[in-house]
């Protein structure tokens, strides 16, 4: 299993293939998005709406032997790969190592000139939710 | 300056901000409804106001206070024979539309409306002619009546004759939707609505820029609109309003030169526009928006909505051609009025307004996605939102090629 570091290093890579075509950059976005695993409906509810988000984006989260997982979707697509980037990142990993994470992707791709001020924002609440879901799994494992 | 036969390439030539690349491609702004660009007339005004004019009005005896007075009144003078009101006094300036219905809501809305009242908006309003009546009818037990509307975005004016009776006092409706631009009869609406003796507010923002307004044709009782949907800056709004009505209403805010006398015992308030114009107003804007009046004069009202109603029928030929070049519907419309301005509201087919948007702008056009402030009326056609494209004078027929071509890629994309 790739590290971290290395999934992020990854997509710096795949969007530098783009260069400045934002037409292509947001396109390579949605369908990112379509490999996202389909989200349980029953777990489609107003508890796990990431609020902040100008679309509708839903996070579920699981905890499995020490692992955090993420069941995810939004009712946009651009969204849905803007998700699908995080949950990929995140994925089977331990509450520590999300929490230490360094976003430095994020910058590195040109994230907000790409999505713009208000989805941005919207991403930044996605990061926070998924963060607080690892603080308090990790404080039920202690 | 701009030829009379439309010389769309001369009128470009006006505006600075169109002349640019967004994202590697040229811009192409469709979203004038939600605000037009600047000529560069107006862009000057403001700039020349503060290079040369700048001091405050109506007080001071030196001569920039003198130059400033004479360029802010020589706005509300042009908007008065813009509107074709009795007199320039009837003008007051505010903040924007916005501004005009919450301060008719405030004064002749608190001074009028007593408990079990009735308030009729219609279902196609912008929020803003929602709210501050919604706020006014719960302070004063009120009730707000709403007009209701057919699938083509039409108001129904046999339902609106339903709702009209002795308890309406305050008919307040929107001349041309911003979400579908469909242009209402108002003309109908402000006969029948003064039949059972209520006044009447037109919300003319987004009619201001497409229609010719004659306030003592209409005899409406009172309109307002915003300088920024007209060409001009941002921050500027008129409320027209009768004499009669603007004379006998309370003042909306208190402050500096509303005022006639002030003692610490009592004030007495000035005339009309001043009563209402408390406080240093936007001067350099006002000031500039005479430039904005001048532009739309020069080309004329009519060859504007002449040309508009042109781009609209293309841009909906254009979305027939992908339905048909896909054999079923893929683009909704939202807005099929018989008598609309150059705004369509649309959907595509399995493809959220907010993507659309997104891709549109990757290749440099702007467009308007969402709900356009007006949650009511998306509710009525069961969607969360539109993708809007307006239409201004600048815009010309090679950009919708360009739109046409976007969105056919998208919805192919979408097909892929």
């Amino acid at each position: 299993m790739q590290t971290i570091n290395e999934v992020q290093n990854e997509i710096i890579e795949n969007f530098s293939l783009f260069e400045e075509d934002m037409e292509s950059r947001l396109f390579y976005l949605m369908d990112l998005g379509k490999k996202l695993p389909a989200m349980d409906d029953s777990h489609k509810t107003e508890d796990y709406i990431v609020k902040g988000c100008q679309s509708k984006v839903w996070l579920f989260p699981m905890f499995e032997k020490g692992k955090i997982y993420f069941e995810a979707d939004s009712n946009t697509e651009i969204t849905k790969g803007l998700v699908y980037l995080l949950v990929n990142l995140w994925n089977d990993r331990t509450a520590d190592e999300i929490l230490t994470t360094d976003l430095f992707f994020i910058d590195k791709i040109g994230m907000s000139k790409m999505i713009g001020s208000q989805r941005s924002n919207g991403f930044a609440s996605m990061i926070k939710q998924m963060k607080m879901y690892a603080v308090v799994f990790k404080e039920k494992s202690i | 300056m701009v030829n009379s036969k439309l010389d769309i390439e001369s009128i470009r030539k006006l505006f600075p901000v169109l002349h640019q690349h967004v994202n590697g491609k040229p811009l192409i702004y469709f979203d004038n409804a939600a605000t037009t660009q600047k000529p560069l007339s107006v862009i000057q005004a403001i700039n020349n106001f503060y290079e040369k004019d700048n001091s405050n009005i109506h007080r001071g005896i030196h001569t920039l206070a003198e130059r400033a007075t004479l360029a802010f009144e020589a706005t509300r003078k042009t908007v008065q024979q813009f509107i074709n009101s009795n007199e320039s006094e009837e003008i007051i300036f505010t903040k924007g539309t916005t501004d005009g219905i919450n301060l008719v809501a405030q004064t002749f809305g608190k001074a009028n409306l007593k408990a079990g009242d009735e308030v009729i908006i219609s279902s196609m309003e912008h929020h803003s002619n929602i709210v501050p009546w919604q706020m006014i009818c719960e302070e004063k037990g009120a009730i707000l009546k709403v007009i209701p509307i057919n699938d083509a975005g039409e108001l129904l004016i046999d339902g609106f004759e339903k709702l009209l009776s002795a308890k309406t006092k305050i008919v307040s409706v929107v001349y041309v939707s911003n979400a579908l631009g469909t242009i209402n009869p108002i003309n109908d609406i402000i006969l029948k609505a003064h039949a059972v003796g209520a006044k009447v507010l037109i919300d003319a923002a987004q009619a201001v820029s497409h229609l010719d307004i004659d306030v003592q044709q209409l005899n409406c009782d009172f309109l307002v609109f915003s300088a920024h949907k007209l060409y001009g800056p941002t921050g500027v709004g008129i409320l027209y309003g009768k004499r009669e009505l603007l004379d006998a209403m309370p003042p909306y805010q208190g402050g500096g030169e509303m005022i006639k006398e002030v003692t610490f015992e009592s004030t007495t308030y000035n005339d009309i526009p001043y009563k209402f114009e408390a406080g240093t107003p936007n001067i350099a804007d006002v000031v500039a928006f005479k430039y904005a009046i001048d532009f739309v004069n020069e080309i004329g009202k009519t060859e504007i909505r002449h040309y508009e109603n042109e781009l609209l029928k293309y841009c909906v030929e254009g979305f027939n051609s992908i339905d048909k070049s896909s054999n079923h519907q893929i683009i909704k419309l939202y807005g099929t009025a018989k008598e609309k301005v150059s705004v369509q509201s649309f959907t595509i087919n399995g493809m959220h307004h907010f993507d659309a948007g997104m891709m549109l702008d990757a290749k440099g056009i702007a467009v308007r996605t969402g709900h356009h402030c007006t949650q009511p009326l998306m509710k009525y056609f069961g969607i969360e939102g539109t993708i809007r494209a307006s239409f201004a004078v600048y815009n010309t027929k090679n950009e919708i090629d360009v739109f046409i071509e976007a969105i056919d890629k998208l919805v192919n994309s979408k097909l892929r």
